[in-house]
């Protein structure tokens, strides 16, 4: 159980983006310590960006960002085109990187670690995966395993990218499930999510994002037509002759 | 009886009788323990082709110190080193800071270190001498030469165990071990420059081209054998270390260039993995198995 009320993200007036390009413009808000939000908007309205600068991998270009934690207890899942399948490891040692912020390079699991990814990969729902290859999972295993990794990194943030990419519905329910966990047990989840009706489900607020904020507040409030249609009229390419921003930080 | 003496003599007497032939087995073996682990590396990370441009990178450095000091084991061993971390590390700055990705940029720096090495080869110094350098010379391996090989291979070995989580993670899921550590940018560069010492050490022995054959194609072969990285990793040594015993002997036999035959006697073990191996190989492919239940 998380005990703290630390893992807040806050976000004030921040711009991402690529190549002096914003991908997310003047942003301001606050993801508060326990909250569950998913982000949503249109394709390059700048939700993995956003991820990606929580995370740490992606430095603003504009405004700021603090949290009220070590950033060493935020866990970030990126999207699983980011990972070499083909690579020869094990589902058992990829989750075994969920320690690598207590052990590091060099330090050896110990038993208390190895039952715990166990217990992780039945929680998941893959009991005895332990020694199998990577290559040999299918997407949906393979996401299973992903946050059987979340888990064991026991983070106060936790930050998820698309999770169910192609996944069916059986395993986007069972994840979604654990997703509620460990929204009880007070930690503070942001996920990109496509997937209209399970955010209206599952999750209590919710950003809409179409590189400005379209809108950001409880889900029952926020997510309506206007506002999804406000985020879909998001300009899809940047101009290379864009001025520069003059707006007021 | 006469069989058994028959074998002997193929196989054992050359070694017993001949120095020069102990040597090279003992070279060829630690090139092989140090080279085979990071070939399975980069083959795995998709850089097969690395080890090549490095190869030819390292060229105009060993030339640089055959230029100054004649055929000399330190100042071309420098020289090859240097040559190689500086075209590693160029590379990799071109990499982080423009839009060319990291082939394109090694493939520019090697192309530009290659042509720079013949030019200066050529000022002094006649074809046999690039032909060492190009094909090395296996037969002729002194103390140094030797201590140098396995001074590589121990830093090789060491180095790998140090890197191994990072170098894994940064193979796997790089985006990953970005946000837990910042180790990911020390492992590559670190690693590359593993593949510089070896193909340094190695070109003494078998020339820049030769040794990255020493270094990939046991590699190639190991993927037919083993499905786990530290089994691929066993698997292509212990190849490499073959392709070497085989290699020496069948040259002293046929009166072929050692160096070139250590590597046919590779490509050789190469080819019937492909068609026997345990993993994917072909003949196991063609064979009808039934299906399994689950």
């Amino acid at each position: 159980m998380i005990q703290s009320r630390a893992g807040f993200v806050e976000l004030r007036d921040l711009t991402l983006g690529y190549d002096r390009h914003p991908a997310v413009h003047h942003l301001s808000g606050c993801f508060e310590a326990g909250s569950l939000t998913a982000v949503i908007g249109p394709n390059g309205a700048g939700k993995s960006t956003l991820l990606k600068a929580i995370a740490g991998t992606l430095k603003p270009i504009g405004g700021s960002l603090s949290m009220g934690l070590d950033p060493a207890r935020l866990a970030y899942l990126p999207q699983l085109a980011e990972l070499d399948r083909d690579f020869p490891i094990s589902v058992e040692d990829l989750i075994g990187t969920g320690f690598w912020r207590e052990i590091g390079p060099f330090g050896q699991y110990s038993r208390k670690d190895r039952s715990q990814i166990t217990d992780a990969l039945a929680k998941v729902g893959l009991s005895g995966f332990n020694k199998r290859l990577l290559g040999t999972l299918s997407g949906g295993q393979l996401q299973r395993v992903m946050f059987a990794r979340l888990m064991v990194q026991d983070a106060e943030v936790i930050l998820i990218d698309e999770p169910f990419a192609a996944i069916d519905t059986k395993t986007v329910s069972d994840l979604m499930e654990l997703v509620r966990q460990w929204h009880k047990e007070g930690r503070t989840i942001i996920a990109v999510l496509h997937d209209m009706g399970l955010v209206a489900e599952f999750f209590s607020e919710c950003l809409i994002l179409a590189r400005e904020c379209v809108a950001w507040g409880p889900t029952e409030h926020v997510l309506n037509s206007d506002n999804l249609s406000k985020a879909r009229a998001m300009i899809e390419a940047n101009d290379p002759h864009a001025d520069e921003c003059e707006r007021a930080a | 009886m006469t069989l058994w003496s028959n074998v002997f003599d193929f196989i054992i007497a050359p070694f017993v009788e001949f120095s020069f032939m102990r040597r090279a087995l003992v070279g060829s073996i630690a090139l092989s323990i140090g080279a085979g682990p990071i070939g399975v590396f980069l083959m795995l990370r998709r850089m097969s082709l690395v080890g090549d441009a490095m190869a030819h990178a390292i060229l105009p450095g060993a030339a640089l110190g055959y230029l100054l000091a004649g055929l000399s084991l330190g100042f071309m061993t420098a020289g090859g080193l240097i040559a190689g971390f500086v075209v590693a590390l160029l590379a990799g700055l071109v990499t982080r800071v423009t839009v060319l990705k990291e082939d394109a940029a090694l493939a520019s720096f090697y192309l530009i270190s290659l042509a720079g090495g013949v030019v200066l080869v050529s000022l002094r110094g006649s074809n046999v001498d690039l032909l060492h350098v190009l094909f090395g010379s296996v037969l002729a391996l002194d103390d140094n030469t030797l201590l140098l090989l396995a001074t590589a291979a121990t830093i090789s070995l060491f180095s790998l165990a140090i890197l191994f989580r990072p170098l894994v993670m940064e193979c796997v899921d790089p985006l990953f071990l970005r946000t837990v550590s910042k180790s990911g940018g020390v492992a590559h560069i670190s690693f590359l420059a593993l593949v510089v010492l070896n193909l340094v050490a190695g070109f003494h022995a078998l020339g820049t081209l030769l040794s990255v054959g020493l270094m990939m194609l046991p590699a190639f072969a190991a993927r037919f054998w083993s499905s786990t990285l530290e089994g691929m990793m066993a698997v292509a040594t212990l190849l490499g270390i073959g392709s070497s015993c085989i290699g020496i002997i069948l040259s002293y036999h046929a009166g072929t260039p050692t160096g070139p035959t250590i590597i046919l006697s590779a490509g050789g073990i190469y080819l019937l993995s492909i068609l026997f191996g345990q993993r994917n190989g072909l003949i196991l492919r063609l064979m009808p198995r039934k299906h399994l239940v689950a």
